[in-house]
């Protein structure tokens, strides 16, 4: 069995480390906790991309490459992801477990250094960033964000939050503006990247056959540069309780042949740190979250109205977003069905048989995620910027206990924010 | 029951042949939570033309596509449900060369098993049914080939091939998928759906007697006959065209290249041949090679440069693509770099790095059931164990690559597909 242990490292960063035998690899990660800010987003989203391109041991990809072909082709990406109102910005890294390297090498120390050198101690020019490298990775993050809108599906979504949330930091994007990407400079990067090593709080999360104190070892040597940080505080994430009293209604024309409605909802201050949130995360299974549910068994198979109709939870900003793909026409007949799915689960008209899919599909999904070290370092991303313990397996029993009563009572909270809808150019 | 170590690699293997003809393969896993089964047929995309108990026959471009959407409907309603009513995640996939049906779960992985194998051994097909998958498919098809992706690899399949199947498309077009009926399906399942042309996999906390045990129950329990397939005449390795090209709506161009190989035969020698082209391609043009570092300092591909080796009965060949400004410079880079490689040959050092790399890399993809499962299925049509390559890697020698680069990477053997944006 594995054992999990978090530990301080430095004042501000954390380390959560997962004891098992069961993979062939090693999976280590180091993200820092940003603020979600339109101003910051970003910059921030860049340097992890600036600083992969090279170090000063390891000025180019070519001989980063080598390095870690010497390592057994291990990977170390630049991520940056979103949780609640927390830019999460870093570095994941999957090594070979040292079971089965060829000659008995041990690869946790140099992997770990590898990363440490890759964040800590950068190929510079004029005691910055170089401007090749700022020039190139800023094109692609650039890039990037305009790529957004070839997924119809996921573009929807992000345009909805952005319409309901316009006043809260959760509406920025991840990537941040092309705006203020295109405005960086080496120098302001630089700067900010100084700023982020003082102040973002920072969570290492490892998982594979090193025990803790070898891991706890090994990091402090590689992160030694970090003991040395300001106040590191991990950043808050603040929920909107109500929706007004009519839901905004946002519509875009693209050039495209399948309209794309989104809903979005607040669930009246249901987030994971209270105690409904096993009931919510129930009824959002049951309202769109599986291949049993609502959504899809009658908006979309049954009635044929959409193409696909889903539903997501944002556990720490507490909103449930809706996601269908329909024909321009069917606009109003999806919406008012969709709605209609959300009101029988309201009253209570809750079946046996989805209920305990629910129940099963979400059990199932969470035990899956202890297989998966990928999916591991995800779940405990999201609890420490939620400042959770709360363990997946403790999670699963929550949701043994769930009765269609208390789904009925979560979904009562739920209120219609904001109306997203995508259609296609007239004529 | 045959008990196979890979102790290289930390894994064990049971095979065995139930009396109807099928291969179970189990992988134990019993420090893991979930089971993952994997249940494939050597039937796919590009096996149009067959014989059947004497009898040739042509079917239409996506039967075996349109075959697999069909499988999950039972006399009492539809697999998916049930599965996903026991928890558990099901799927399936048409591939050129095989159509394979799995599901992962926690809990009742017994029962799940069952479900399993019993809708992809027991086809109920209606002629409404059909109509209205019909529709379904057609509707899937428009959006693939709205898919920038599959089109400059589709392209790139008719610009290497001159006949061989491997160009049509899996699913069919609207046009083939419309002669389909409920007979050629049943015509196909019968075909192809025997025991004897299919294998089972399982990883997982299980034990390798009960799952077969389990399949000894449920599916029938004697072979039938196997349809003898045809490729049409073997290829020239020459390149039906050097250049295709399409616009689409992209925001920079996408490209495909390709380099014919020689089509392989069954077996150990094949897994060889696939093993030294990855290691080839990694030399020439991988993550740590220096034509790679130059291209992406010059702006010429950027992080979704990929490249891999595929092989089916029939065709064999190396492909690499992504996005660039001007893929026809990657493809004159490529081939000088080749060039230089004939030449010189390549570096010591970054041969032995390079392999150290790989090898890892292989290893590491052993976490996932599903590419131990698939690996396996794919493998043993082919006629090999997927994990011979932990022992066989060591053997591989720098000038097999070499020559591999020599003789494939030439003018004549290279197409290049792209699709570019529309104009204005």
């Amino acid at each position: 069995m594995s054992q999990v242990t978090r530990r301080e490292l430095f004042p501000g960063v954390w380390l959560r480390a997962v004891h098992t035998d069961k993979f062939k690899s090693a999976y280590l990660s180091l993200t820092l906790l940003c603020p979600l800010d339109k101003d910051t987003a970003g910059p921030n989203a860049l340097i992890p991309a600036v600083l992969r391109r090279g170090t000063a041991v390891h000025p180019d990809m070519e001989s980063l490459s080598a390095a870690l072909d010497e390592l057994y082709g291990g990977a170390i990406e630049p991520v940056v992801r979103k949780k609640g109102e927390t830019q999460c910005v870093g570095f994941v890294a999957s090594f070979l477990d040292d079971a089965y390297t060829l000659k008995g090498e041990k690869i946790l120390e140099s992997a770990a250094a590898l990363l440490g050198e890759i964040l800590l101690n950068p190929y510079t020019q004029d005691g910055c960033f170089c401007p090749d490298y700022t020039a190139g990775e800023k094109q692609n993050l650039i890039d990037r964000i305009r790529s957004q809108i070839n997924d119809k599906r996921t573009y929807a979504t992000q345009r909805l939050v952005q319409e309901m949330c316009q006043y809260e930091a959760f509406g920025v994007d991840k990537l941040g503006s092309e705006e203020s990407v295109a405005a960086v400079t080496p120098q302001s990067l630089w700067q900010r990247y100084q700023q982020l090593l003082r102040q973002a709080a920072v969570e290492v999360y490892y998982c594979g056959s090193a025990d803790a104190d070898r891991v706890e070892a090994a990091l402090r040597s590689a992160l030694a540069p970090l003991e040395n940080g300001g106040e590191r505080s991990v950043p808050d994430c603040q929920v909107r309780l109500t929706a007004g009293p009519e839901p905004l209604m946002a519509t875009e024309e693209l050039d495209v042949t399948q309209g794309k409605l989104a809903l979005g909802f607040r669930t009246g201050g249901q987030t994971c740190w209270e105690e409904s949130y096993p009931a919510l995360t129930m009824m959002n299974a049951i309202f769109g979250g599986t291949t049993l549910s609502k959504l899809f068994l009658n908006v979309r198979e049954k009635l044929s109205l959409c193409y696909y109709a889903s539903s997501s939870l944002e556990k720490q900003k507490g909103l449930v977003l809706v996601s269908s793909g329909i024909e321009f026409e069917k606009f109003d007949t999806a919406k008012n069905e969709i709605l209609a799915q959300l009101d029988a689960i309201r009253r209570g008209e809750i079946e046996p048989w989805e209920l305990e899919g629910a129940r099963r599909t979400l059990i199932g999904g969470h035990l899956a995620t202890l297989d998966d070290q990928g999916r591991q370092e995800e779940f405990w991303l999201g609890q420490a910027v939620a400042g959770l313990d709360t363990t997946i397996e403790e999670l699963c029993a929550q949701f043994e206990t769930v009765t269609a009563e208390q789904v009925a009572q979560s979904a009562q909270k739920l209120e219609l924010d904001t109306i997203y809808f995508l259609k296609g150019k007239e004529g | 029951m045959e008990k196979l170590e890979f102790s290289q690699v930390g894994e064990r293997m049971y095979k065995e042949k139930l009396p109807n003809g099928l291969t179970v393969f189990v992988f134990p896993k019993p420090e893991f939570q979930k089971g993952y089964a994997f249940f494939a047929t050597n039937y796919g995309g590009m096996d149009m033309h067959f014989c059947l108990d004497g009898e040739w026959h042509d079917t239409p471009a996506g039967v075996a596509h349109f075959l697999e959407h069909k499988m999950f409907d039972t006399k009492e309603g539809n697999a998916l449900q049930d599965l996903a009513a026991n928890g558990a995640s099901p799927n399936a996939f048409t591939s050129s060369a095989i159509t394979g049906y799995y599901f992962e779960s926690t809990e009742k992985f017994e029962e799940n098993l069952r479900i399993l194998l019993s809708f992809v051994s027991v086809p109920w097909f209606t002629p409404e049914s059909v109509d209205k998958e019909q529709g379904i498919i057609g509707q899937e098809i428009g959006m693939i080939e709205d898919d920038p992706e599959w089109k400059v690899f589709m392209n790139l399949m008719a610009a290497l091939y001159q006949n061989h199947p491997i160009r049509v498309s899996v699913a069919g077009s609207v046009e083939s998928i419309s002669h389909i009926t409920a007979d050629t399906l049943y015509a196909c399942h019968k075909a192809f759906y025997d025991p004897a042309n299919m294998v089972l996999c399982v990883a997982g906390p299980v034990e390798a007697e009960h799952i077969c045990q389990v399949a000894k129950e449920i599916l029938p329990k004697e072979a039938g006959p196997i349809a003898a397939k045809d490729y049409g005449p073997q290829e020239s390795t020459r390149a039906a065209k050097a250049l295709v090209e399409e616009k689409m709506e992209v925001s920079t161009p996408i490209f495909q290249l390709g380099y014919k190989g020689d089509a392989l035969p069954q077996g150990e020698e094949r897994l060889r041949s696939q093993l030294v082209g990855e290691l080839a391609l990694e030399v020439l043009l991988g993550n740590s090679s220096p034509l790679y570092a130059k291209l992406y300092r010059q702006g010429l591909i950027n992080r979704n440069f990929s490249y891999g080796c595929e092989s089916y009965p029939g065709c064999f060949f190396l492909c690499a693509g992504g996005e660039s400004k001007d893929p026809e410079a990657v493809r004159e880079a490529i081939a000088q770099e080749a060039g230089r490689i004939g030449r010189d040959g390549v570096d010591g050092k970054l041969w032995e790095r390079v392999k150290k790399g790989v090898y890892g890399n292989k290893v590491r993809g052993l976490n996932s059931f599903e590419n131990l499962c698939v690996g396996q299925a794919q493998a043993f049509f082919a006629g090999y164990d997927f994990l011979d390559f932990a022992a066989l890697f060591a053997s591989i020698t720098k000038k097999e690559a070499e020559e591999m680069i020599v003789s494939w990477v030439t003018q004549e053997r290279t197409a290049l597909s792209v699709v570019r944006p529309k104009e204005g």
